[in-house]
């Protein structure tokens, strides 16, 4: 405990302020996360390692002692468990990659140490981040701390999960089709998906390479911009896609006054599919919004509705591609069990994955074959276009787009168990901005159905993140939706 | 346009997969409902659209680049092996392939 609470509560900016002023050191800081994550009711981790977090912390306490403290020594950060650690293991929630050890760290994991971050432990995520709900983890489901019987979103979903329930301040999380934003808005968290190319892709399991993009989560706008400022910057010689755009203070701009900014509402967020408790949360957040000086305008993504199929049919047929790595060879899971080299490949691929992921490589080596790939991968691809174009021309007539981060608060484990099409359609509002490379993320607006949490979503133009933050902060300085937590937490 | 048992298995055979035929018949049920929503993309004209195959072109990363042709890593194999199912001095273990 400190003067200003206890450790838990406090944010990424809030603690960097009190290992500076010495108020408490890294190593109390990562012991108390430790002692919160061994008792998380959530599932949130699926890996610990307390020797390898109390050593990282006692190098943070000496940095600082020594007066090299990083920008944010000591802070502890937890991450998806989709960003390969040398000092954790590496799973991509799937069985095929039980046991596995990287030899390396991600890009983000090391910009991040980098920064001086200690690192609690590793987060739960849907299957090679497949699904909305986390409940595609071969580990099991994660509990969404506001309802146990309730998914925390996915497919970051134990980032979420754990950020809501205050067992750790920080996470990393990804975004292939909404899977950052939707996990923050089901938990009532702020996480922010970077333009694509922002974060490096080194080190993060491959999904969709196209749509794929690492990114902060935490419990506010403030605090993803100090992440964020951390862990993107060129990688050039890693990742082939890593944007040569030098290191931005991401938090320089967060106070800038709202005046005279252009909020552009898409028709298609809010027509009959929405929730009534998502739509007045997310009315009222921009009703703030509006006091602060901004300007609503309502504008037309016509093409939402295809964001679904486009986006399905692009994510599979890269999925395919990118999953064909786990042969049982190199690395992965191998059949105790098996004939010939083509039974063996086939027997390890069947154990080693789960259902959906099954089922996306198989769409994605349908539409990727012969006879199909004009009509469903060429097709989908020139409609990603369109959809593109479509945010072009909404953005000539607005600064940041804003809407719901998803038609629903966070399902029942289990709902949609037979009918995994009801996850894909609630990625409606997402998808669109993954398309296009945009940068979007997701805000606390208070709470829906269920007394459940609601994100507001604001989706910025290309390299527009110091903006979204600025909305996104100024609206946390008026309301207090991102400092409220599931009873019993 | 449905997609057949055969289609499945198929295309379980090229994605090298041996599915079980409950999974099989639930992965059939499952592709051709998402096959329904798929419908509404054939209706969008697109002539002349160019394929879009990656966001970098519209953030201006356009060129891939070229790194020198220099020796960056250490000789890690070890390290590198070390999830390796099955590896004997050094090397990848794999069934028999030339008979």
């Amino acid at each position: 405990m400190s003067a200003q609470g206890p450790l838990h509560e406090m944010g990424v900016a809030q603690l960097g302020a009190g290992l500076k002023a010495r108020a408490f050191s890294a190593l109390e800081l990562a012991r108390h996360c430790l002692a919160r994550a061994e008792h998380d009711a959530t599932a949130s981790f699926l890996a610990l390692n307390p020797e390898v977090t109390l050593a990282q912390a006692r190098a943070s306490d000496a940095r600082r002692a020594a007066g090299n403290a990083a920008p944010l020594e000591g802070v502890p950060v937890a991450h998806k468990d989709i960003f390969v650690t040398r000092d954790f293991p590496t799973t991509a929630g799937s069985k095929m990659l039980a046991g596995y050890r990287s030899p390396f760290d991600a890009t983000v994991v090391a910009r991040l140490a980098q920064a001086g971050m200690v690192t609690v432990g590793k987060l739960s995520c849907d299957e090679f981040a497949m699904g909305s709900g986390n409940e595609n983890c071969a580990y099991g489901p994660v509990r969404n701390p506001w309802d146990a019987a309730r998914v925390p979103g996915g497919s970051s979903g134990g980032s979420a999960a754990s950020l809501a329930a205050r067992l750790v301040p920080a996470a990393t999380g990804t975004d292939t089709g909404g899977s950052i934003r939707q996990p923050a808005s089901f938990c009532g968290v702020t996480g922010i998906k970077p333009t694509y190319g922002r974060a490096s892709r080194y080190g993060m399991i491959a999904y969709a390479s196209s749509l794929d993009q690492g990114g902060p989560m935490a419990r506010s706008a403030e605090d993803c911009a100090l992440l964020l400022s951390a862990l993107c910057g060129p990688d050039p010689d890693r990742d082939s896609t890593s944007l040569d755009l030098p290191a931005e203070d991401f938090s320089a701009s967060l106070n800038a006054d709202l005046k005279g900014l252009r909020i552009g509402l898409p028709q298609e967020f809010f027509g009959d599919g929405l929730a009534p408790g998502v739509r007045a949360a997310v009315e009222a957040a921009l009703a703030e919004l509006q006091k602060l000086g901004a300007a609503l305008v309502t504008i037309s993504l016509p093409r939402t509705e295809l964001a679904i199929p486009v986006y399905y049919i692009i994510a599979a047929a890269e999925a395919s591609s990118n999953l064909s790595r786990y042969d049982g060879v190199k690395f992965g899971h191998r059949a105790r069990e098996y004939f010939d080299l083509e039974s063996m490949y086939k027997k390890s691929r069947a154990q080693g994955f789960g259902s959906e992921v099954k089922r996306r490589i198989m769409t994605g080596t349908y539409v990727l074959s012969h006879g199909y790939y004009d009509a469903y991968y060429l097709q989908a691809q020139r409609i990603r276009r369109l959809i593109a174009e479509d945010f072009r021309s909404a953005f000539a007539q607005c600064d940041v787009i804003a809407g719901p981060v998803a038609p629903t608060v966070a399902w029942k484990i289990g709902q949609n168990a037979a009918d995994p099409l009801a996850d894909y359609l609630a990625d409606i509002f997402t998808l669109p901005a993954s398309l296009a490379g945009l940068p979007a993320m997701s805000v606390p607006a208070g709470v829906g159905e269920h007394g459940m949490p609601v994100g507001l979503q604001l989706i910025g133009n290309y390299f527009a993140e110091a903006r979204l933050l600025n909305v996104a902060h100024r609206l946390q300085q008026a309301t207090d939706f991102h400092h409220r937590k599931p009873a019993g937490v | 346009m449905a997609l057949t048992a055969q289609d499945i298995s198929r295309v379980a055979h090229l994605a090298r997969l041996e599915l079980e035929p409950q999974e099989s018949e639930r992965a059939l049920g499952h592709i051709n409902g998402f096959f329904k929503l798929v419908e509404q993309m054939a209706a969008v004209a697109t002539e002349g659209i160019e394929p879009m195959a990656h966001p970098a072109e519209l953030t201006g990363a356009v060129a891939l680049r070229l790194r020198d042709d220099a020796v960056t890593e250490p000789d890690q194999r070890q390290a590198n092996q070390q999830s390796a199912p099955a590896v004997e001095r050094g090397l990848f273990l794999v069934p028999r392939v030339i008979e």
